[in-house]
Protein backbone atom coordinates (compact mmCIF):
# COMPACT_ATOMS: atom_id res chain seq x y z
CA UNK A 1 0.00 0.00 0.00
CA UNK A 2 1.68 3.72 -0.79
CA UNK A 3 0.88 5.75 2.33
CA UNK A 4 1.45 9.14 2.00
CA UNK A 5 1.40 11.15 5.34
CA UNK A 6 1.15 15.28 5.90
CA UNK A 7 2.34 16.15 9.28
CA UNK A 8 5.50 15.59 10.50
CA UNK A 9 4.54 15.92 13.95
CA UNK A 10 4.80 13.33 16.85
CA UNK A 11 1.72 11.27 15.04
CA UNK A 12 3.29 11.84 12.15
CA UNK A 13 6.66 10.68 13.03
CA UNK A 14 5.48 7.77 14.81
CA UNK A 15 3.02 6.74 12.12
CA UNK A 16 5.42 6.80 9.20
CA UNK A 17 7.88 4.79 11.10
CA UNK A 18 5.29 1.76 11.74
CA UNK A 19 4.05 2.06 8.59
CA UNK A 20 7.58 1.59 7.38
CA UNK A 21 8.40 -1.49 9.75
CA UNK A 22 4.98 -3.08 8.12
CA UNK A 23 6.71 -2.69 4.66
CA UNK A 24 4.39 -0.33 3.44
CA UNK A 25 5.85 2.47 1.02
CA UNK A 26 5.28 5.50 2.81
CA UNK A 27 6.04 9.58 2.18
CA UNK A 28 6.07 12.06 5.30
CA UNK A 29 5.54 15.25 4.05
CA UNK A 30 6.57 18.25 6.65
CA UNK A 31 6.21 21.58 5.58
CA UNK A 32 9.02 23.01 8.24
CA UNK A 33 12.71 22.86 6.49
CA UNK A 34 14.16 21.87 9.98
CA UNK A 35 11.50 19.80 11.24
CA UNK A 36 12.08 17.93 8.00
CA UNK A 37 15.92 17.40 7.41
CA UNK A 38 15.60 16.36 11.61
CA UNK A 39 13.16 13.31 10.41
CA UNK A 40 15.14 12.77 7.33
CA UNK A 41 17.99 11.93 9.87
CA UNK A 42 15.94 9.35 11.80
CA UNK A 43 13.76 7.79 8.63
CA UNK A 44 15.73 8.84 5.33
CA UNK A 45 14.45 9.92 2.51
CA UNK A 46 10.99 8.83 2.95
CA UNK A 47 10.61 12.51 4.37
CA UNK A 48 9.75 14.97 1.90
CA UNK A 49 9.69 19.12 2.23
CA UNK A 50 6.53 20.84 1.41
CA UNK A 51 3.27 22.23 2.25
CA UNK A 52 0.46 19.81 1.67
CA UNK A 53 -1.90 21.90 0.70
CA UNK A 54 -0.22 23.15 -2.47
CA UNK A 55 -1.24 20.95 -5.79
CA UNK A 56 1.96 21.30 -7.01
CA UNK A 57 3.55 19.77 -4.16
CA UNK A 58 0.93 17.34 -4.26
CA UNK A 59 1.58 15.80 -7.39
CA UNK A 60 5.08 15.49 -6.78
CA UNK A 61 4.17 13.81 -3.68
CA UNK A 62 2.29 11.47 -5.89
CA UNK A 63 -1.07 12.05 -4.62
CA UNK A 64 -2.37 10.43 -7.59
CA UNK A 65 -0.98 6.59 -6.68
CA UNK A 66 -1.87 6.95 -3.14
CA UNK A 67 -4.05 4.49 -1.87
CA UNK A 68 -4.38 6.46 1.40
CA UNK A 69 -3.54 10.04 2.73
CA UNK A 70 -3.44 10.66 5.99
CA UNK A 71 -3.79 13.94 7.09
CA UNK A 72 -2.34 14.66 11.02
CA UNK A 73 -0.98 18.13 11.09
CA UNK A 74 -1.97 20.53 14.37
CA UNK A 75 -4.41 22.01 12.38
CA UNK A 76 -7.66 21.20 11.39
CA UNK A 77 -8.65 23.40 8.59
CA UNK A 78 -5.05 22.15 7.30
CA UNK A 79 -6.52 18.48 7.58
CA UNK A 80 -9.14 19.28 5.94
CA UNK A 81 -8.18 20.63 2.93
CA UNK A 82 -5.39 18.27 2.56
CA UNK A 83 -8.14 15.38 2.23
CA UNK A 84 -10.87 17.21 0.20
CA UNK A 85 -7.74 18.56 -2.63
CA UNK A 86 -6.24 15.55 -2.52
CA UNK A 87 -9.83 13.91 -3.54
CA UNK A 88 -11.25 16.29 -5.65
CA UNK A 89 -7.97 16.83 -7.54
CA UNK A 90 -6.41 13.28 -7.49
CA UNK A 91 -9.51 11.00 -6.65
CA UNK A 92 -8.00 9.52 -3.86
CA UNK A 93 -9.30 6.76 -2.76
CA UNK A 94 -8.82 6.74 0.90
CA UNK A 95 -8.47 9.45 3.27
CA UNK A 96 -8.21 10.11 6.79
CA UNK A 97 -8.17 13.61 8.72
CA UNK A 98 -7.11 14.20 12.25
CA UNK A 99 -9.56 16.68 14.19
CA UNK A 100 -8.60 18.70 17.97
CA UNK A 101 -12.02 19.52 18.08
CA UNK A 102 -14.20 16.94 18.44
CA UNK A 103 -17.05 18.94 17.11
CA UNK A 104 -15.17 18.61 13.83
CA UNK A 105 -15.93 15.14 13.86
CA UNK A 106 -19.28 15.49 12.27
CA UNK A 107 -18.52 18.31 10.00
CA UNK A 108 -15.62 16.38 8.46
CA UNK A 109 -17.51 13.20 7.40
CA UNK A 110 -20.27 15.68 6.02
CA UNK A 111 -17.59 17.23 3.76
CA UNK A 112 -16.04 13.73 2.13
CA UNK A 113 -13.45 13.23 4.80
CA UNK A 114 -13.74 8.86 4.82
CA UNK A 115 -12.30 8.74 8.54
CA UNK A 116 -12.09 11.14 10.84
CA UNK A 117 -9.68 10.35 13.98
CA UNK A 118 -10.06 12.99 17.26
CA UNK A 119 -7.53 12.40 19.81
CA UNK A 120 -9.34 14.39 22.15
CA UNK A 121 -12.75 12.47 21.78
CA UNK A 122 -10.89 9.50 22.41
CA UNK A 123 -8.99 9.99 25.99
CA UNK A 124 -12.61 11.53 26.82
CA UNK A 125 -14.20 8.31 26.03
CA UNK A 126 -11.55 6.49 27.88
CA UNK A 127 -11.85 8.88 30.79
CA UNK A 128 -15.64 8.21 31.14
CA UNK A 129 -14.74 4.52 30.84
CA UNK A 130 -12.99 4.49 34.31
CA UNK A 131 -15.84 6.70 36.35
CA UNK A 132 -17.87 5.43 39.01
CA UNK A 133 -21.30 2.85 38.67
CA UNK A 134 -24.10 4.86 38.10
CA UNK A 135 -22.94 6.73 35.95
CA UNK A 136 -23.25 6.64 32.00
CA UNK A 137 -20.52 4.70 29.96
CA UNK A 138 -21.02 6.02 25.93
CA UNK A 139 -20.28 2.74 23.91
CA UNK A 140 -20.80 4.34 20.52
CA UNK A 141 -22.96 6.63 18.20
CA UNK A 142 -24.86 6.36 15.35
CA UNK A 143 -23.94 7.57 12.16
CA UNK A 144 -25.11 10.62 11.16
CA UNK A 145 -27.50 10.77 14.01
CA UNK A 146 -27.46 12.00 17.72
CA UNK A 147 -28.03 8.76 18.59
CA UNK A 148 -25.80 7.38 21.46
CA UNK A 149 -25.41 3.99 22.80
CA UNK A 150 -24.79 3.68 26.64
CA UNK A 151 -24.28 1.19 29.38
CA UNK A 152 -25.30 2.51 33.02
CA UNK A 153 -24.29 -0.05 35.60
CA UNK A 154 -27.11 -0.24 38.53
CA UNK A 155 -25.36 -0.43 42.52
CA UNK A 156 -26.88 -0.55 45.42
CA UNK A 157 -27.14 2.82 46.26
CA UNK A 158 -29.28 2.95 42.18
CA UNK A 159 -32.63 4.60 42.92
CA UNK A 160 -33.87 2.49 40.51
CA UNK A 161 -33.24 -0.58 42.62
CA UNK A 162 -36.20 -3.06 43.11
CA UNK A 163 -38.22 -0.89 40.19
CA UNK A 164 -39.34 -2.12 36.58
CA UNK A 165 -38.97 -0.39 33.35
CA UNK A 166 -42.62 0.71 33.51
CA UNK A 167 -41.93 2.05 36.75
CA UNK A 168 -39.39 4.80 35.30
CA UNK A 169 -40.15 7.82 33.73
CA UNK A 170 -37.63 7.79 30.95
CA UNK A 171 -37.29 11.12 28.02
CA UNK A 172 -38.79 10.76 25.45
CA UNK A 173 -36.13 9.73 23.30
CA UNK A 174 -34.56 7.10 25.21
CA UNK A 175 -35.19 3.18 24.13
CA UNK A 176 -33.97 0.78 27.32
CA UNK A 177 -32.59 -2.12 24.49
CA UNK A 178 -31.46 -4.58 26.63
CA UNK A 179 -30.33 -5.76 30.88
CA UNK A 180 -26.76 -7.71 31.09
CA UNK A 181 -27.19 -9.39 34.34
CA UNK A 182 -24.50 -12.05 35.14
CA UNK A 183 -23.23 -11.72 31.53
CA UNK A 184 -26.35 -12.60 30.34
CA UNK A 185 -28.24 -10.39 28.18
CA UNK A 186 -31.72 -9.93 28.14
CA UNK A 187 -34.29 -8.06 26.04
CA UNK A 188 -36.24 -6.22 28.88
CA UNK A 189 -39.55 -6.53 29.52
CA UNK A 190 -42.24 -3.54 30.99
CA UNK A 191 -41.89 -5.81 34.19
CA UNK A 192 -38.29 -6.48 34.01
CA UNK A 193 -36.99 -5.85 37.30
CA UNK A 194 -33.49 -4.10 37.90
CA UNK A 195 -31.09 -5.53 40.21
CA UNK A 196 -27.12 -4.35 42.06
CA UNK A 197 -24.58 -5.33 39.34
CA UNK A 198 -27.09 -4.86 36.31
CA UNK A 199 -25.82 -3.36 33.43
CA UNK A 200 -28.41 -1.66 31.24
CA UNK A 201 -28.04 -0.66 27.70
CA UNK A 202 -30.22 2.39 26.73
CA UNK A 203 -30.24 4.45 23.00
CA UNK A 204 -30.68 7.78 24.17
CA UNK A 205 -30.85 11.17 21.70
CA UNK A 206 -27.69 13.02 22.48
CA UNK A 207 -29.77 16.37 23.88
CA UNK A 208 -31.97 13.57 26.68
CA UNK A 209 -29.15 11.96 28.21
CA UNK A 210 -28.63 14.25 31.18
CA UNK A 211 -32.22 13.42 31.98
CA UNK A 212 -31.12 9.49 31.44
CA UNK A 213 -28.39 10.37 33.83
CA UNK A 214 -30.45 11.53 36.53
CA UNK A 215 -32.82 8.90 36.50
CA UNK A 216 -29.88 6.00 37.05
CA UNK A 217 -27.64 8.31 38.85
CA UNK A 218 -26.96 7.24 42.93
CA UNK A 219 -27.64 9.14 45.75
CA UNK A 220 -24.10 10.42 46.85
CA UNK A 221 -23.95 10.35 50.27
CA UNK B 1 -32.60 46.62 3.36
CA UNK B 2 -30.33 46.09 6.35
CA UNK B 3 -29.08 42.91 6.23
CA UNK B 4 -27.12 40.60 9.03
CA UNK B 5 -23.79 40.31 8.70
CA UNK B 6 -21.18 38.17 9.75
CA UNK B 7 -17.31 38.99 8.89
CA UNK B 8 -14.12 36.34 10.01
CA UNK B 9 -10.88 38.47 10.12
CA UNK B 10 -10.08 41.98 10.83
CA UNK B 11 -7.63 42.99 8.84
CA UNK B 12 -7.25 45.59 6.78
CA UNK B 13 -10.24 44.20 4.15
CA UNK B 14 -12.19 43.06 7.13
CA UNK B 15 -12.15 46.02 8.98
CA UNK B 16 -13.06 48.15 6.07
CA UNK B 17 -15.69 46.05 4.72
CA UNK B 18 -17.21 45.75 8.28
CA UNK B 19 -17.26 49.41 8.33
CA UNK B 20 -18.77 50.32 5.41
CA UNK B 21 -21.47 47.76 5.96
CA UNK B 22 -22.21 49.34 9.02
CA UNK B 23 -22.45 52.76 7.72
CA UNK B 24 -24.87 51.40 5.34
CA UNK B 25 -26.90 50.48 8.26
CA UNK B 26 -26.06 46.53 7.87
CA UNK B 27 -26.30 44.33 11.49
CA UNK B 28 -22.33 43.89 11.40
CA UNK B 29 -20.49 41.12 13.69
CA UNK B 30 -16.60 41.06 12.94
CA UNK B 31 -14.85 37.58 14.41
CA UNK B 32 -11.34 37.64 15.35
CA UNK B 33 -8.42 35.75 16.97
CA UNK B 34 -7.18 38.64 19.07
CA UNK B 35 -9.09 41.89 20.05
CA UNK B 36 -6.22 43.98 19.06
CA UNK B 37 -7.12 43.83 15.62
CA UNK B 38 -10.47 45.86 16.77
CA UNK B 39 -8.46 48.83 16.81
CA UNK B 40 -8.75 49.29 13.29
CA UNK B 41 -12.39 49.31 13.59
CA UNK B 42 -12.34 52.68 15.25
CA UNK B 43 -15.45 53.98 16.95
CA UNK B 44 -17.64 55.72 14.54
CA UNK B 45 -19.36 53.08 13.41
CA UNK B 46 -21.50 50.58 15.40
CA UNK B 47 -20.11 46.86 14.41
CA UNK B 48 -20.22 43.81 17.03
CA UNK B 49 -16.76 41.94 18.29
CA UNK B 50 -16.28 38.57 19.21
CA UNK B 51 -12.89 37.33 20.21
CA UNK B 52 -12.49 33.38 19.38
CA UNK B 53 -11.61 31.10 16.22
CA UNK B 54 -14.11 31.55 13.38
CA UNK B 55 -13.68 27.39 13.42
CA UNK B 56 -15.49 27.15 16.04
CA UNK B 57 -19.16 26.16 15.93
CA UNK B 58 -20.23 27.25 19.07
CA UNK B 59 -18.23 31.03 18.20
CA UNK B 60 -19.81 31.41 15.08
CA UNK B 61 -23.46 30.59 16.75
CA UNK B 62 -22.75 33.25 19.23
CA UNK B 63 -21.90 35.73 16.43
CA UNK B 64 -25.20 35.03 15.28
CA UNK B 65 -24.78 33.27 11.91
CA UNK B 66 -27.70 31.69 12.26
CA UNK B 67 -29.82 34.00 10.86
CA UNK B 68 -27.05 35.59 8.52
CA UNK B 69 -27.30 36.19 5.19
CA UNK B 70 -24.10 36.74 4.19
CA UNK B 71 -20.80 35.55 5.93
CA UNK B 72 -17.06 37.03 4.64
CA UNK B 73 -14.35 34.83 5.50
CA UNK B 74 -11.03 37.04 5.07
CA UNK B 75 -8.47 35.94 7.32
CA UNK B 76 -5.13 35.89 6.25
CA UNK B 77 -5.35 31.59 6.26
CA UNK B 78 -6.55 30.32 2.70
CA UNK B 79 -7.51 27.40 5.12
CA UNK B 80 -9.12 28.85 7.61
CA UNK B 81 -11.46 30.65 5.08
CA UNK B 82 -12.05 27.53 3.01
CA UNK B 83 -12.99 25.34 6.51
CA UNK B 84 -15.15 28.34 8.09
CA UNK B 85 -16.89 29.21 4.53
CA UNK B 86 -18.00 25.31 4.61
CA UNK B 87 -19.11 25.51 8.34
CA UNK B 88 -21.39 28.82 7.22
CA UNK B 89 -22.61 27.00 4.23
CA UNK B 90 -23.32 23.40 5.24
CA UNK B 91 -23.73 24.10 9.10
CA UNK B 92 -25.84 26.96 9.61
CA UNK B 93 -27.18 27.31 5.54
CA UNK B 94 -26.37 30.98 5.41
CA UNK B 95 -27.42 32.35 1.60
CA UNK B 96 -24.40 33.84 0.51
CA UNK B 97 -20.73 32.53 1.64
CA UNK B 98 -17.68 34.90 0.40
CA UNK B 99 -14.01 33.79 1.21
CA UNK B 100 -10.95 35.45 -0.13
CA UNK B 101 -8.24 33.04 -1.08
CA UNK B 102 -4.49 33.54 -2.26
CA UNK B 103 -4.02 30.14 -3.83
CA UNK B 104 -5.77 30.33 -7.09
CA UNK B 105 -5.97 26.34 -7.13
CA UNK B 106 -7.69 25.96 -4.16
CA UNK B 107 -9.78 29.05 -5.40
CA UNK B 108 -10.86 27.12 -8.02
CA UNK B 109 -11.15 23.53 -5.88
CA UNK B 110 -13.90 25.59 -3.58
CA UNK B 111 -15.41 27.35 -6.29
CA UNK B 112 -16.37 24.33 -8.31
CA UNK B 113 -17.49 23.00 -4.72
CA UNK B 114 -20.07 25.94 -4.38
CA UNK B 115 -18.18 28.76 -2.33
CA UNK B 116 -17.68 31.97 -3.69
CA UNK B 117 -14.14 32.48 -3.88
CA UNK B 118 -12.50 35.35 -4.67
CA UNK B 119 -8.51 34.80 -5.41
CA UNK B 120 -7.14 38.88 -4.64
CA UNK B 121 -3.76 36.89 -6.46
CA UNK B 122 -5.27 36.84 -9.52
CA UNK B 123 -7.57 39.73 -9.42
CA UNK B 124 -4.75 41.52 -8.76
CA UNK B 125 -2.25 40.91 -10.68
CA UNK B 126 -4.94 40.85 -13.63
CA UNK B 127 -6.00 44.27 -12.73
CA UNK B 128 -2.39 45.26 -12.45
CA UNK B 129 -1.80 44.36 -16.15
CA UNK B 130 -4.59 45.86 -17.41
CA UNK B 131 -3.73 49.30 -16.14
CA UNK B 132 -0.63 49.04 -16.76
CA UNK B 133 -0.59 47.56 -20.50
CA UNK B 134 -3.92 50.07 -20.84
CA UNK B 135 -5.80 47.41 -22.11
CA UNK B 136 -8.80 46.32 -21.16
CA UNK B 137 -11.02 48.11 -18.70
CA UNK B 138 -7.48 49.50 -17.22
CA UNK B 139 -8.86 53.33 -17.25
CA UNK B 140 -12.58 52.03 -15.84
CA UNK B 141 -10.93 50.02 -13.17
CA UNK B 142 -8.37 52.88 -12.03
CA UNK B 143 -11.98 55.45 -11.60
CA UNK B 144 -13.35 52.02 -9.16
CA UNK B 145 -9.95 52.13 -7.65
CA UNK B 146 -10.42 55.61 -6.56
CA UNK B 147 -14.46 55.28 -5.53
CA UNK B 148 -13.69 52.89 -3.43
CA UNK B 149 -10.49 54.82 -1.39
CA UNK B 150 -12.60 57.51 -1.22
CA UNK B 151 -15.06 55.70 0.35
CA UNK B 152 -12.31 54.18 2.84
CA UNK B 153 -10.93 57.93 3.67
CA UNK B 154 -14.75 58.91 4.27
CA UNK B 155 -14.65 55.81 6.94
CA UNK B 156 -11.65 57.23 8.98
CA UNK B 157 -12.06 59.18 12.08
Amino acid sequence: MYVIVVGGGKIGYYLTKQLLTEGHEVLLLEKDRRRQSAMAEQLGEVVMQGDGCEVRIMSEAGFGRADVIVAVTGDDEDNLVICQMAKKNFQAPRTVARVNDPANMVLFDKLGIDTTVSSTQIIFNLLEQQIEPGEIIPLGALKNGNIEVVAINVSERSPVLGQTIQDLRLPGNALIISVVRSDNAMIPQKDTRFENGDSVIAMVVAEEEPQLRHIFAEAHS
Amino acid sequence: MPQTIVILGCGRVGSTLAKQMSGEGHDVTVIDLTSDAFRRLGNKFKVHRLVGSGLDQDLLKRAGLERASAFIAVTQGDNSNIMAAQIAREVFHVERVVARIYDPIRAQAYRELGITTLCTTTLAAGLIHDSALGEGQGEALLQASQTWDKVYLEQRC
